[in-house]
């Protein structure tokens, strides 16, 4: 039997170089390792690896800086963009991107956030919107919505004396100092890829020096939810999306002419 | 260069600058506010980074994020701000990244006034944010002083990596006086190994103040009090009047102290052999000094715009061996010399004792005043 000729393997896919060859402690079905890999994507092909600077958050994702092959610092939850602020004033030729999910950004951290907005500071915030607070085990955020049961709204989150959910991305997008504010889904692979997009996108606001730039990402839970990751995410795709819209909220005329 | 005239506050601004402060972040309240109105158009003026930022949360962090650069970087605020800036304060510390606070205290507790006082002193000195750490605390007497330590407070934060306090208050912030700055000093070019400065060619650096094994967090802590035992070692100063023959001490930091030192010299004129100590770092302590003052007056008289923080201090440090009394003035109110005098003359003419506590005497006379 002839032995048939082998192809050279050929490299398809691989882990970014910003991207530490590290296991994660995210849960099995969290996206928070899709939304660190499209981070680390666009870095490297952006060729910012050695001039970028993140801020982690509190909440899930506080130990980013584990995952990340570039500077790092940690932030007190909410502050992430104050910090980023600090850090961008006194080296404004870095890129400062924050990562932060909806607790830590709608919630405690929402004067942080509306005041980098306004000043138009000149920072990407990557948001991960996954409607609980995951870190602590799963309490009604800002985000958390109408009906949704968490271990602080047993009985799902009832309006009448929990109040509504924030819809931040839009909140954000009223300021005259966002340049860029969208929101995006982890849901299914046709939406990552919009996403991956949309941070290149933000990233080339801020190197332009065009102000703020924010992508929301709606995320799945698994283990708060109490669903399979593939429940989770059609729980994302379908009742997630019909409350948080994916869309391009602000996108200034400055912005509308750049071209990736 | 020429003595000029200065108000407290931006002679602290300008020391600063002059001291190479590269970031200011920081938000109005009085009697702080020249410090922020100054900078505004000082550091751009400079092209230097200066923020107003959205609440004295976000001064706090913002001086953190530029902190973590290694770059000079400073804050103040008054003490309802300052409890505010808690947090961060806390998390700076757990860091290990310098900054330069200055506190330019206010009568409290709550909204109070904006009239001096030195009611926190326990805020600053001992904590106030969560968790283990020491901040170096300088207390200026004088517009000079407050120039002099705001640059002395950026070389000791840097030397411990440390949170470096300067603590002043309402009437000090307010005053004019006639000061010298001193020369410009060019901004820093080197930084230290530990700055998160995003450059290429080398290895990740990454500054966080969280460790979730308790072991490896309890080596923070015990690297963070060896560091503080080494400032406690080499950074002590405070300042002496007429102690040489004294045979009793007054005590009182900033305007206390200065306030004091007019006491003490109408109490000499009367030909009282009083002295005065003043403690120009209330952090580290000058616990040796006064231990061994300590063994030979006969009575001791601390004086503060509180009621009796620095006091307890002072009777760890003189392991309540010497007898002391406590004159306070609070919520906004300066002591007069002439009261302070009057104290003097309490403790010289006595009855003095190391039984009890200062403090209900002191509150027992008040009562009896009153």
């Amino acid at each position: 039997m002839a032995i048939p000729s082998i192809e050279l393997e050929q490299v398809v896919y691989e882990r970014p170089e910003s991207f530490r060859d590290v296991s994660t402690h995210y849960c099995p079905g969290c996206t928070h390792g899709v939304a660190h890999r499209l981070v680390a994507e666009v870095i490297d092909e952006m060729g910012l690896r050695e001039r970028t600077i993140g801020v982690a958050s509190v909440g899930c994702s506080v130990f980013a800086y584990n995952y990340f092959d570039f500077d790092f610092v940690q932030s007190p939850h909410g502050r992430a963009p104050a910090m980023a602020t600090g850090i961008k004033r006194v080296l404004p030729n870095r890129v400062v991107f924050t990562y932060q999910g909806d607790g830590d950004l709608a919630s405690i951290g929402t004067a942080e956030i509306t005041h980098a907005a306004a000043r138009g500071e000149n920072i990407t915030v990557i948001f991960i919107n996954n409607a609980n607070y995951g870190m602590t085990g799963g309490q009604m955020a800002p985000t958390t919505l109408p009906g949704m049961k968490t271990t602080t709204s047993l009985n799902g989150r009832d309006v009448e004396t929990q109040g509504y959910p924030i819809r931040a991305s839009e909140l954000l997008a009223t300021l005259d100092g966002s340049a860029y504010i969208v929101r995006r889904s982890l849901h299914d692979p046709k939406n990552i890829r919009l996403a991956k997009k949309a941070i290149r996108m933000a990233f080339e606001v801020q190197l332009r020096g065009l102000g703020f730039s924010m992508v929301e990402l709606l995320s799945s839970c698994p283990t708060n939810w109490g669903l399979t990751p593939e429940d989770s995410l059609q729980f994302v795709e379908e009742k997630m999306t019909a409350f948080f819209p994916l869309n391009d909220f602000k996108v200034n005329s400055a912005v509308a002419q750049i071209k990736i | 260069m020429a003595r000029e005239l200065w108000k407290g506050n931006e002679a602290i601004a300008e020391a600063a600058v002059r001291a190479g402060l590269q970031a200011y972040f920081g938000y109005p309240i009085t009697p702080q506010t020249e410090l922020l109105e100054y900078l505004s158009w000082r550091m751009p003026e400079l092209k230097r980074a200066f923020v107003q930022a959205e609440s004295e949360l976000g001064a706090i962090n913002m001086v953190y994020g530029a902190a973590c650069t290694g770059a000079r970087v400073m804050t103040s605020s008054s003490s309802p701000g300052i409890s505010l800036m808690l947090e961060g304060i806390s998390y700076i510390a757990g860091t290990e990244v310098p900054m330069v606070l200055v506190d330019v205290m206010r009568g409290g507790p709550g909204l109070g006034n904006i009239a001096p006082a030195q009611a926190d002193y326990n805020q600053i000195v001992h904590g106030g944010g969560h968790g283990d750490y020491h901040p170096i605390v300088l207390a200026p007497s004088s517009v000079q002083e407050s120039i002099d330590l705001t640059s002395l407070a950026f070389d000791l934060a840097e030397k411990y990596r440390s949170i470096a306090v300067v603590l002043t208050d309402g009437s000090l912030g307010q005053m004019m006086e006639p000061a010298e700055m001193p020369e410009m000093m060019p901004v820093k070019q080197v930084y230290p190994e530990w700055a998160v400065t995003g450059e290429p060619g080398r290895d990740r650096r990454f500054l966080t103040s969280i460790n979730l094994n308790p072991v490896e967090q309890e080596k923070t802590n015990i690297r963070l009090s060896l560091r503080w035992q080494q400032v406690q070692a080499n950074e002590v100063r405070f300042k002496e009047y007429y102690l040489d023959d004294a045979k009793f001490v007054v005590l009182g930091f900033g305007s206390s102290g200065r306030i004091a030192l007019s006491a003490v010299r109408a109490a000499r004129a009367e030909g009282i052999p009083v002295g005065l100590l003043r403690p120009i770092t209330v952090n580290p302590f000058p616990t040796a000094v006064i231990e061994e003052l300590g063994k030979h007056v006969d009575g001791m008289l601390v004086v503060e715009m509180n009621a009796g923080q620095m006091l307890e201090d002072v009777r760890l440090s003189t392991r309540n061996r010497v007898p002391i009394e406590f004159y306070g003035r609070m919520g906004g109110v300066m002591p007069l010399p002439d009261e302070v005098l009057s104290a003097i003359h309490g403790l010289v003419d006595g009855p003095r004792t190391t039984e009890g506590h200062p403090r209900d005497r002191w509150l027992a006379r008040l009562a009896k005043n009153n």
